[in-house]
């Protein structure tokens, strides 16, 4: 993480309506490399389209985003090379649930590196046997790290929904993307499994990991975030760091929210 | 019933001494044909019909797609398939120069049948799929197809098995009506065993629980099948 606070991720005059439900009503807002961003706000505030709409999950209505300077709501970009570099955790983790553990975690990487293989000479290739064997020590060592490789051979309805959202936290780092977004990673977990998957986020956060976190929970993003969003109504209603938005807020809707939910 | 066992042995002799046991493996072997690889083509039609109706529409493409595959289910599914097998066999093949034979004409066209019925089951099957599930897969970086292919449709026919046993039930039934284009079945082999004598009692009856067994068969088959799926569930 060299090019700390280069420009990765720059939303211009964003707009998103599902039929004549406006729910982003122009967001603007630049997110460099090694940026910690939370977003809160009440729910029905558009905080999760936006998230979505980061990596085109929902296509934009109106406006750009322009990732490592493309534009990916062009239809013709590829998105999907740009949604390698960019994952994504949701609340629901979306884990396959037709692949064990260690297949959830290995099949996108596998996927990408037969690809890239293809285009290098044929001196140079490797076979798909080698492939997916280094592959499979990438994702066992991710495994390793947040403790659950007794459970590679698993299936996700085996796992707790702490260790699920876990697993899916490495399957998204296991294609080395340049930010990961997450869309309130804990809202569907047991209170008491929260801890173990906010950790995981802490210890992301630390590495430098560029960030962007759809969350309630505040003792998070007074922790790790670098940043802070307050949307409301479909509209980046007050931005500043922790101390400002938690200690000396400005908004009136932003008083009124931090005051139900401190 | 005091000639049922004059009766009775007409029919051994015609089905033992006559040879009609031969005709009946025969047309044992051609049902069993007709319906395995029937559903076979029915399913790999299917998956393709299903896969494109819940394609997104934004493009032309898949718009077309959608239509041609919609006139083809409604033709299947609109017409008789007496009617799709005779216009198949003695019109089309004709108007085509097709050299094929009556038990190669019959798997083609019951698994163009098939493949309509099943198309309705399948998108069942992949509807009955999380979205999250497409959600995850294009997270990481996957195409649609690719998801689709590895982990959409996967768990769709998994859902879907139970459904699609009873379709192989129902091509089994349907097969008793090949011997309208001619092919050899367990009717024309009970009807050659009964004409020895005129006397159609025994080969009829024994005709009909032959059906029974092979779909008792099938029903325990699929259970079984079923009992082993829901156990990986776990």
């Amino acid at each position: 993480m060299t090019d700390n606070g280069k420009k990765l991720i720059e939303v211009v005059d964003l707009h998103k309506s599902f039929g004549d439900n406006e729910v982003l009503k122009g967001i603007d807002i630049t997110i460099n490399k090694g940026d910690k961003v939370v977003v809160i706000g009440p729910s029905g505030s558009g905080k999760s389209t936006f998230l979505r709409c980061l990596n085109c999950m929902e296509d934009a209505t109106s406006g750009k985003i322009l990732y490592h300077g493309v534009d990916i709501t062009d239809m013709k970009v590829d998105i999907n090379v740009h949604r390698q570099k960019m994952g994504m955790v949701f609340q629901h983790f979306n884990l396959f649930n037709n692949k064990t553990i260690l297949e959830n975690i290995m099949l996108s990487p596998v996927l990408v590196a037969k690809k890239e293989n293809k285009k290098l000479s044929r001196a140079q290739r490797k076979s798909s046997k080698e492939i997916k064997e280094q592959k499979r020590e990438e994702a066992m060592a991710l495994l390793k790290r947040i403790g659950l490789e007794d459970k590679a051979d698993a299936y996700p309805s085996q796992l707790s929904g702490g260790q699920k959202q876990r697993v899916a936290i490495v399957r998204s780092l296991a294609m080395n993307p340049d930010v990961i977004l997450f869309d309130e990673p804990t809202s569907a977990l047991d209170p008491e499994m929260v801890g173990e998957v906010l950790d995981v986020m802490k210890e992301l956060a630390e590495a430098g990991m560029t960030m962007v976190v759809v969350t309630h929970e505040m003792g998070f993003a007074r922790e790790v975030g670098s940043r802070v969003l307050f949307i409301d109504d479909g509209k980046i209603l007050e931005e500043g760091s922790p101390e400002q938005i938690f200690g000396n807020p400005q908004n009136a809707r932003l008083r009124d929210f931090l005051s139900k939910v401190l | 019933m005091g000639n049922f066992e004059a009766k009775w042995e007409a029919f051994l002799r015609a089905f033992v001494d006559y040879g009609g046991y031969r005709m009946v493996l025969e047309g044992l072997r051609n049902t069993i044909i007709i319906a395995v690889l029937g559903l076979i083509i029915g399913i790999f039609i299917g998956v393709v019909i299903a896969s494109v109706e819940v394609m997104p529409k934004y493009k032309v493409i898949p718009r077309v797609l959608d239509k041609i595959c919609q006139v083809y289910v409604a033709f299947f599914r609109g017409t008789p398939l007496v009617v799709q097998l005779l216009v198949g066999y003695y019109v089309i093949r004709p108007l085509l120069g097709l050299h094929i034979s009556a038990l190669g004409s019959c798997i083609i066209i019951y698994g163009m049948n098939s493949g309509a019925y099943v198309s309705e089951i399948m998108r069942g099957g992949i509807n009955s799929v999380d979205p999250g599930q497409m959600e995850g897969g294009r997270s990481v970086g996957m195409s649609y197809l690719t998801t689709m292919t590895k982990i959409v449709i996967p768990q769709a026919v998994k859902n879907i098995l139970p459904t699609l046993g009873n379709e192989f039930i129902a091509l089994i039934k349907d097969t008793s009506i090949v011997s309208f284009v001619g092919a050899n079945d367990l009717y024309v082999a009970f009807k050659y065993i009964g004409t020895n004598n005129y006397e159609f009692m025994i080969p009829y009856l024994v005709m009909a629980l032959i059906y029974i067994v092979i779909v008792l068969i099938i029903t325990l088959c699929i259970k079984l099948m079923e009992r082993r799926l829901r156990r990986s569930d776990r």
